[in-house]
């Protein structure tokens, strides 16, 4: 299926100029931030095509975050679930999750272009912590937003991003979780954007982050392909992944949406903006959006700080629109079961986000029977230990 | 009275050059629509204090260009009910004398529809928009639905753009160029930035529109140091702050005056 096009180019190619995905994305920013987003357009373009710069990163991602991540097939899973299981271990990254990929790639920019300080926005923690890592391994500054809801619920990844250098300033406006540490985080960067870059987590946000962290976050869908090559000769029936803002699922689909593989992205029922389809404009991209009558945006609820955001990044919006993936949503309830399950059945704690893809899988395994699933298993689970004790004890 | 407007101009735009070129600076204070629960009878208030225009917010959840002061009554408003269409309809019921702006994010207008939106500020008596989250080269669509429904969009131009991109801003605003006085977000500063002076400079030179700087202008003697080079001000944080701190609407209207006060030159 090579020969899938959409108006503009190949599916998933590099957008234009007015960073559209279809009718979703675009650069809905204030004007004092246009600027510094074009010149990271062009910044980032220029660095993508240096050999140099992507051989300093391949070198940063295998010899600090420790890739590629290993394939895991999960005999025993497969086995109660009657379908063959197979898990991209994006857990194994150093840092505990994919978020690395992206952040090394936008520290090596940031220094490229002359900027030494980060500005992150952070749910789980899982970005935050890899920004401030990779703050410290480049020896910059690093400030990163998370709301005050979330700072209680991941209060281990608050202690470790202090270890690691970085200040973490509570966002406690709104709903205090992730929605409003990324305006946070936006203000910043309007009040700093001469001196600072923004580490945006997800594939969201204005042009050029949606194709910038899909680039930096393809390399999960690139390795999972050859790899899947190699274990099964040939791709995987379904490849699935959780999905908040989308940054893990954009980038192993990025690996398969050329094959005829079934992309199904899974969010949280308390936070479905595909599901609900109705499109709006937040944080600087027209997207699906959960919003009010009036074009409020609603609060997302979700058991996962990580997934817990009322938009999705545009093009799981584009991909959604024209049919090339689709997705599914899950309860807390459904959650809960499905990363117990892992746990006591393959010797994994998947992180709650992954947890998801999991538990659509679980719900949805007489379709998926006797077919291959490839989950992109984004993050690793200790930092819900404490959280999972308290619902369940 | 002669004005120098052009052919074509808005009656937004026109209004605020036939006081500039009286002479006037122009002031333009702001007004959070739904806080306090008064705050039509400030819209009338400040009117009477002198203001030459106003920028009445329509309350959006999530006010990205927005520093904490704004933000909280932002988030009062709303919790308060106020809808766009219970804002709009508020406007409606009011005739300050001057012309009116609303304020909000993109995110109001997408999803009302740009044609219903418009069409709803210009029946509640609106003369032009603000969405400072639609930049230059997003801003086509709404503008091509707004103009016709006698809505003129102003456009923001900030310190950080080159001055090729401020021309082209400059070309496309409509009612006035609003120069962004700091690199950040709306509140309060102690000091004026040496960028409003900067960026006040850089758009007088290229337009005839009027230009008013706003962000990070807080007391009568700001207002009256910007306004030796730029055509007004836009007044913000500083009357929010007056209210949230309980003053109340006298000393938010007198406040407004001092402004006028220090814009006169007295």
């Amino acid at each position: 299926m090579t020969d899938q096009q959409v108006p503009g180019g190949p599916l998933m190619g590099t957008p234009g100029d007015d960073g559209r995905f279809g009718e979703f994305g675009g650069r809905f920013v204030p004007e004092t931030i246009v600027p510094a987003c074009e010149e990271l357009a062009i910044g980032f373009a220029d660095a993508w095509a240096d050999p140099a710069f992507r051989s300093e990163l391949d070198a940063l991602l295998a010899d600090y975050a420790g890739r590629p991540s290993p394939i895991t097939e999960c005999h025993r899973l497969s086995d109660q679930l009657g379908l063959r299981l197979l898990l991209k271990r994006e857990d194994l990254n150093h840092t505990g999750s994919h978020k690395i990929n992206n952040v090394l790639g936008q520290a090596l920019l940031a220094r490229r272009m002359g900027k030494n300080r980060l500005i992150a926005e952070t749910g789980a923690g899982q970005h935050g912590v890899a920004s401030a890592t990779a703050a410290a391994l480049f020896g910059m500054e690093c400030t990163v937003y998370m709301g005050e809801v979330d700072m209680a619920r991941q209060e281990l990844n608050v202690f470790r991003m202090h270890l690691l250098g970085a200040e973490v300033r509570p966002a406690k406006s709104g709903s205090r979780t992730l929605k409003d540490a990324v305006n946070e985080a936006m203000r910043d960067w309007v009040a700093t954007v001469e001196t600072s870059h923004y580490c945006l987590g997800s594939a969201m946000g204005p042009h050029p982050y949606p194709w910038m962290v899909r680039e930096l976050q393809r390399i999960i869908g690139d390795e999972a392909r050859e790899q899947c090559r190699a274990l099964l000769g040939g791709d995987p029936d379904v490849v699935t992944a959780c999905v908040g803002g989308g940054s893990n699922a954009i980038g192993i689909f990025a690996g398969f949406v050329d094959t005829a593989a079934e992309l199904v992205g899974v969010e949280p029922a308390g936070g479905a903006a595909v599901g609900r389809a109705v499109p709006g404009v937040v944080h600087g991209s027209k997207s699906y959006l959960l919003q009010d009558e009036f074009g409020q945006v609603n609060e997302a609820e979700s058991i996962s700080a990580g997934l817990d955001y009322p938009g999705v990044g545009p093009e799981h919006s584009h991909l959604a629109e024209i049919g090339r993936a689709r997705y599914e949503s899950v309860t807390d309830a459904e959650v809960v079961d499905a990363f117990q399950l892992m746990s006591r059945t393959e010797g994994i704690i998947p992180a709650l986000e992954p947890a998801h893809a999991l538990a659509w899988i679980s719900r949805a395994r007489s379709e998926l029977a006797g077919k291959t699933v490839l989950l992109n298993l984004s993050g690793r689970g200790d930092k819900d230990v404490g959280q999972m004790m308290e619902i369940l004890r | 009275m002669t004005s120098t407007a052009p052919p074509g101009v808005g009656s937004l735009e026109a209004h605020l050059r036939a006081r500039r070129d009286e002479g006037r600076k122009l002031l333009l204070p702001y007004v959070t629509g739904g806080y306090p629960d008064d705050w039509p009878r400030m819209v009338e208030g400040f009117a009477q204090a002198g203001a030459d225009a106003m920028e009445v917010s329509i309350p959006f959840s999530d006010p990205m260009m927005d520093g904490p002061t704004i933000q909280e009554a932002s988030a009062r408003a709303l919790a308060a009910g106020w809808t766009p269409p219970k804002v709009l309809d508020a406007v409606s019921r009011i005739d300050p004398g001057v012309p009116l702006i609303a304020m909000t994010y993109y995110n109001v207008a997408y999803h009302a529809g740009h044609q219903r939106f418009a069409t709803d500020l210009a029946t509640a008596g609106l003369s032009g928009v603000i969405l400072p989250d639609l930049p230059l080269e997003e801003v086509g669509p709404w503008v091509e639905v707004a103009r016709p429904a006698g809505i003129e969009t102003v456009l923001l131009a900030a310190p950080t753009a080159g001055d090729a991109r401020l021309e082209r801003i400059c070309e496309k605003a409509q009612g006035f160029v609003y120069a962004v006085g700091v690199v950040g977000i709306t509140g309060e500063r102690a000091e004026l930035s040496a960028s409003a002076l900067d960026i006040a400079r850089r758009l007088k030179a290229i337009t005839d529109k009027p230009v008013i700087v706003g962000v990070g202008v807080s007391t009568p003697d700001q207002a009256a140091e910007i306004a030796e080079v730029a055509d007004g001000v836009v007044v913000a944080s500083a009357i929010i702050r007056t209210l949230l701190d309980g003053k109340g609407f006298d000393a938010a209207v007198d406040f407004v005056g001092e402004l006028r006060a220090a814009l006169d030159g007295g």
